[in-house]
C-alpha cells in the first residue's frame, strides 16, 4: 500500500511540476494571443490593452498561476481566448474524439501484433519471420507523416474512404445505425494510420519477448514432461512472455492522448491534436496548458498502470526471493 | 609465522529493502575472527548463505564492515577512506566462481588481463603488453590465444585468465571465491595445480572459499568452517579433517562424496 | 533380463547456420536394466547433456539425430511419432534438467507446475489433481509439502527446487529417470540429501535411473554401473566397483587420479600437485583420425593415430574402447 501511495504522490507532484513548467515556458515565449490583434490597425491599442487586462495577462506570473489553479479546482481549467469559452468543456469533447480513435487503434494494433509476433517468434530464422522483419522494418522507416499523407492521397484518389473529418454533413438526420456506420467509415483511415505506425514496434517487442521464452530451459523442461504443444505455448510461453509485454501495454495506454496528433491533423479529425496545434500557434495559453496537462496525466497514469500490471503479473516482484 | 591477514570480530549488517518499501535487517557476519599466515592457504568452508562471500568482499575492501578490524600486512584497513583504500586494494585480489560472468565478453584476453594495469596507470602500453603476455604464459594460456575473446576459451582457460588478471597488480593475498566450483573435475585439478605452483613461485597467500571439503583438504594449511555468519571451527587442516570439534563439520565431511579405494595416484597409499 | 532401454549406435550432431556439422555423440551404445542406476561420467564436451535430451528427442533446433536406435518398451524412441513420444515423455521416461532454478516456470506456482505434469497424462478433476500433487510433494518434502505447494520457484532454495523437479519426474510413475547433473549447484549436505532421495525413490518405485555427472565421487556407492563418455564416444562401461577401482581406459584412470583426496590424504600428500590430464578436451568439429583421447593419453601408441578403437569386453559386463586391450 505504501508503494501505491508513494506513486500517487509522485504522480501528483509531476503534474504540478508540468503545469508550472508549461506556464513558465509560455510566459517566456515571446508574444501572446493579442499580438495578432495589435497588428491590426483597426483595433485600437487601448482595446487590446483592455482585453489584456480583462484576461489578466498583465498580472505577475504567480498570481496568474494561482488563479488558474483555482479555476482548475472549479472544473474549468482556465479560459480560451480563441473560443471565448472555458477550456475544460472544449478539451473534453476533443479528448473524447481522440480517445475514440486511439482506443480503437490500440486495441486493433495489439490484436494484430500478438499473433504476428508469436508467429514470427515460432518461425524465427525462417521465411515468415524474415518476411515480417522486413515488413516491420519498412514500416518503421517510413515517416509517420508520409504514411498519413499517403493514406490521404489514397482516399482522395480512390474515393473508397472519406477524406477527412469525423462525421458527414447531415449527420444529425441519420438513423442510429446509419450514424454508427458513418462514424466508422470516417474512423477507418485515421485508425489505419495510427495502427500502421504503432504496429511494427509492437510486433518486434512481442517477437522478442516470445522468442526469448521459447528458448528458455523451463519450456524444454515442460516439454520433457510431455505437456502438449498447445498448453506449452499458451500457458507456459505466453505467461512468461507476457511480463515484459504487459508493461508495454501500460505505456500504450499512456500514449492514448498523445500518439495520434499527426494522424488527426492530416486527416482533419477533430481531436486533441489539431486543437493543441492551433492553440500553440495562436498562443491560446490556457488551452495549451490544459492540453499538455491532459496528455501528461494520461502518460503518468499509463506508466503507473504498467507498474501495477507488472506487479500483479510477476510474483517475483511481489514476494521475497528465498535466501540462497 | 607472520600473519598476513588478521580479522577481528568482524560484523556486517545491512538492510534489504523490498520494492514495496518494507525493510529487513540482515546480519551477514557476526563477530568473525581469524588470521592467515603469509604464504599459506586458509580454506573457508560453509554452505550457501553462511556469509562466505560477504566476508570475501569485506576483506577485499569492496564492502565496509559494520564493525570490527581487518589488519592486512600490519595495517588496519577496515576504516580507511576511499583514497587510502585505493592503495590497499591492488594487494588483495578476487577470483570469482563464474568466469563466464566475471570476464568482459567484448575484450580480448590480453585486454582483460591488462585492465588492472591500465586502471592503475602504472606502465606504458608496451610495458603493459609485455607484462600481460608474461602473466598469460605463467597461467598456462598459450600466446596464440591472447587476442581471442572469452567465448573462445574453455571453462578452465577462462578461469586461468581470471587468475592472470588477478595477478596483474602483484597482490599479496588472493581470495578465491568458489573459483573451482563451476569447473569439471579434471579441470579443477589443473587449476588447483596452477594455484599451488603460483603460490610457491610468487609467495602468494590464499583465502580459498569453497563448499568442497575434499579440495579444501587438499589445498589448505588451515580450515575455517562457517555457519550463519560465524566461524564455528578453525584449525590446522589435518586436525579439522581427522578430529573435528563441531557437528556441522562432521556433517560436511560425511556429506562430501568420496572415491574411497578408487584409482589412486601411484605411491599415494 | 531384458533391458529397459537399449541404445544402439547413436549418432547426434549439431548443425550451424552455414551447414557446418559439429558431432556430439558418435556410435554410442548402452543399455539400462530395470531397477538399476547407471552413472554416465562425462565432462564438458563429452556429449552427456546431448545424450540426456536426445533420447526424448528434445534437442535444440540445430540438433540432428543422424543414426541410431533407442528401444524402450517395445518402440524405437528415435523414430516414434510425436504423439507416441509425448505419451512417453514425463510418463514413462522423465528428464531432470540441470539448473533447477531455470527448469521451473518463474511465475507459476509449484503445485500447478506439478499438476500440469499429471494432467498431461492422466486427466482428472481439479480436486483429484490437487490431492495427488500434495501426495507427490509429500514424497520429496517430508515436512512442508503444503507450504511449498503454494510457493513460487524463486521462493525456494536450490535444494528445494531440485526436489520439486524430482516430484515432477516421478509424478506419473515412469520406469526411467534421466537426471543431468542433478546436484551441480548444491551444497554437499543438500547434495547428499538429493542423492539419498534418489535411492529411496528407486527402491520405493522400482525406478531405473541414469545419473549424469562429471564427478566420479558421486557415483561411488550409488551407481550400479558406470558409463564413461569422452568426446562423444563411450570410453568404458562396466560395474561401478570395477570401473572406479580398476579403470581400464586411460582417460578414466586419469580422471580418477585427478580427484583430490583431501579427506583421506596423508598429511604429506597435501598441497602436492594432482596428476592431471594434460591439454584440453578435443574440438569435435575438427577431429583428426584415430582415438580421440590420443593427444592427451600417457599410454599412446602408433596405432592410436590410425583408427578409432572398437569396444572390447575385458571381463563380465565390463567393456572398454582402447587399443591396450585389443580393438
Amino acid at each position: 500500500m505504501r508503494f501505491f501511495f508513494r506513486r500517487t504522490m509522485q504522480a501528483a507532484f509531476l503534474l504540478i511540476g508540468v503545469s508550472i513548467l508549461t506556464f513558465l515556458f509560455s510566459a517566456l515565449a515571446p508574444g501572446n494571443y493579442f499580438d495578432e490583434m495589435r497588428l491590426n490597425p483597426q483595433i485600437s491599442p487601448e482595446t487590446v490593452a483592455a482585453l489584456r487586462a480583462h484576461f489578466q495577462l498583465d498580472r505577475p506570473l504567480p498570481v496568474r498561476y494561482g488563479r488558474w489553479v483555482s479555476s482548475l479546482l472549479h472544473g474549468e481549467m482556465g479560459f480560451s481566448f480563441a473560443y471565448n469559452a472555458p477550456v475544460a468543456p472544449l478539451l473534453w469533447v476533443r479528448a473524447r474524439n481522440t480517445l475514440l480513435l486511439t482506443l480503437t487503434a490500440t486495441l486493433i494494433a495489439w490484436a494484430l501484433a500478438l499473433p504476428l509476433g508469436i508467429w514470427s517468434a515460432e518461425t524465427r530464422g525462417r521465411l515468415p519471420d524474415r518476411a515480417l522483419s522486413g515488413a516491420t522494418a519498412a514500416l518503421l522507416v517510413i515517416p509517420d507523416l508520409v504514411l498519413a499523407l499517403g493514406l490521404l492521397i489514397l482516399a482522395v484518389r480512390s474515393g473508397w474512404f472519406p477524406t477527412g473529418g469525423m462525421l458527414s454533413v447531415g449527420f444529425e438526420s441519420l438513423s442510429p445505425a446509419q450514424k454508427f456506420r458513418d462514424l466508422v467509415r470516417h474512423m477507418e483511415l485515421p485508425v489505419l494510420a495510427i495502427v500502421l505506425s504503432a504496429l511494427p514496434i509492437l510486433v518486434r517487442h512481442v517477437r522478442a519477448a516470445v522468442a526469448e521464452v521459447l528458448d528458455a530451459p523451463f519450456l524444454r523442461a515442460a516439454a520433457s514432461h510431455g505437456i502438449p504443444r498447445r498448453t506449452l505455448l499458451y500457458r507456459y510461453a505466453l505467461r512468461a512472455a507476457a511480463i515484459p509485454l504487459i508493461s508495454l501495454f501500460g505505456f500504450s495506454v499512456g500514449a492514448l492522448l498523445s500518439g495520434s496528433l499527426l494522424a488527426e491533423v492530416v486527416m482533419s479529425w477533430p481531436g486533441l491534436g489539431p486543437l493543441l496545434l492551433e492553440s500553440i500557434l495562436a498562443r491560446d495559453l490556457y488551452v495549451v496548458i490544459g492540453g499538455v496537462l491532459c496528455s501528461t496525466a494520461f502518460l503518468v497514469a499509463g506508466n503507473f498502470l504498467a507498474d501495477v500490471l507488472v506487479y500483479w503479473a510477476d510474483p517475483r516482484i511481489r514476494t521475497e526471493t528465498a535466501e540462497k | 609465522m607472520e600473519r598476513l591477514l588478521n580479522v577481528e570480530k568482524l560484523e556486517k549488517r545491512y538492510e534489504r529493502t523490498h520494492v514495496l518499501g518494507t525493510r529487513k535487517e540482515v546480519t551477514a557476519l557476526k563477530g568473525v575472527s581469524f588470521s592467515i599466515g603469509r604464504g599459506s592457504t586458509l580454506a573457508l568452508v560453509g554452505e550457501s548463505g553462511s556469509g562466505k562471500s560477504t566476508l570475501a568482499f569485506c576483506i577485499a575492501c569492496l564492502e565496509r564492515p559494520t564493525s570490527g578490524r581487518i589488519v592486512f600486512d600490519g595495517n588496519e584497513i577496515a576504516a580507511l577512506d576511499e583514497k587510502q583504500l585505493c592503495k590497499v586494494r591492488p594487494q588483495i585480489q578476487l577470483v570469482f566462481q563464474d568466469p563466464g560472468r566475471s570476464l568482459n565478453p567484448r575484450f580480448s584476453a590480453l585486454e582483460i588481463a591488462s585492465e588492472p594495469l591500465l586502471v592503475q596507470g602504472r606502465l606504458n602500453k608496451l610495458e603493459r603488453e609485455d607484462r600481460t603476455l608474461g602473466l598469460l604464459a605463467q597461467v598456462g594460456i598459450p600466446q596464440a590465444k591472447a587476442l581471442q575473446k572469452p567465448d573462445e576459451f574453455s571453462g578452465g582457460q577462462r578461469q586461468r585468465l581470471a587468475i592472470a588478471r588477478a595477478l596483474a597488480l602483484e597482490p599479496k593475498l588472493l581470495i578465491l571465491d568458489e573459483a573451482l566450483s563451476a569447473l569439471d573435475c579434471s579441470v579443477q585439478a589443473q587449476i588447483a595445480n596452477l594455484l599451488l605452483e603460483l603460490q610457491s613461485s610468487l609467495g602468494l597467500t590464499y583465502l580459498f572459499i569453497t563448499h568442497d571439503f575434499a579440495m579444501a583438504g587438499h589445498l589448505a594449511d588451515e580450515i575455517a568452517v562457517m555457519e550463519q555468519g560465524r566461524i564455528v571451527e578453525l584449525g590446522i587442516a589435518d586436525h579439522v579433517l581427522r578430529a573435528p570439534d563441531q557437528e556441522i563439520t562432521r556433517r560436511f565431511i560425511a556429506a562430501t562424496p568420496k572415491l574411497g579405494a578408487a584409482a589412486l595416484p601411484p605411491g599415494a597409499r | 533380463m531384458t533391458p529397459l532401454l537399449q541404445v544402439q549406435d547413436l549418432y547426434v550432431a549439431y548443425v550451424s547456420r552455414d551447414g557446418k556439422k559439429s558431432p556430439a555423440l558418435e556410435g554410442v551404445s548402452f543399455d539400462v536394466r530395470p531397477g538399476e542406476i547407471l552413472g554416465v561420467l562425462g565432462e564438458s564436451g563429452s556429449g552427456k547433456s546431448t545424450l540426456a535430451v536426445a533420447l526424448l528427442r528434445l534437442l535444440p533446433g540445430n540438433g540432428r539425430i543422424q543414426k541410431g536406435v533407442a528401444l524402450f518398451e517395445g518402440q524405437d524412441l528415435l523414430r516414434a511419432e510425436t504423439r507416441a513420444l509425448e505419451r512417453v515423455r514425463g510418463a514413462r521416461i522423465a528428464l531432470i534438467f540441470q539448473e533447477p532454478s531455470l527448469a521451473l516456470h518463474p511465475t507459476i506456482r509449484i503445485a500447478e507446475q506439478v499438476s500440469d505434469v499429471l494432467a498431461a497424462h492422466e486427466p482428472a478433476s481439479r480436486q483429484a489433481l490437487r490431492q495427488k500433487t500434495l501426495q507427490l510433494l509429500g514424497e520429496v518434502f517430508p515436512t512442508d509439502a503444503a507450504r511449498i505447494a503454494d510457493a513460487y520457484p524463486h521462493q525456494l532454495s536450490g535444494g528445494q527446487q531440485q526436489r520439486v523437479l524430482i516430484a515432477q519426474a516421478i509424478a506419473c510413475g515412469p520406469s526411467l529417470i534421466v537426471a543431468d547433473e542433478p546436484t551441480a549447484s548444491l551444497d554437499p549436505t543438500t547434495q547428499r540429501e538429493i542423492l539419498g532421495l534418489f535411492q529411496t525413490l528407486r527402491e520405493k518405485f522400482n525406478l531405473s535411473l541414469v545419473l549424469i555427472t562429471h564427478n566420479p565421487a558421486l557415483l561411488a556407492g550409488l551407481a550400479d554401473r558406470v558409463l564413461v563418455l569422452y568426446a562423444g564416444k563411450v570410453a568404458e562401461i562396466g560395474p561401478t566397483e570395477q570401473v572406479l577401482t580398476t579403470p581400464q581406459h586411460p582417460y578414466t584412470l586419469a580422471l580418477l587420479q585427478s580427484v583430490p583426496r583431501g579427506l583421506d590424504e596423508p598429511a604429506k600428500g597435501r598441497k602436492s600437485p594432482l596428476p592431471v590430464i594434460s591439454g584440453e578436451a578435443p574440438n569435435l568439429a575438427a577431429l583428426a583420425n584415430g582415438c580421440r583421447f590420443e593427444s592427451r593419453c600417457p599410454d599412446r601408441m602408433d596405432l592410436c593415430t590410425q583408427r578409432e578403437p572398437a569396444a572390447v569386453t575385458v571381463s563380465e559386463a565390463h567393456a572398454v574402447a582402447c587399443f591396450k586391450h585389443g580393438g
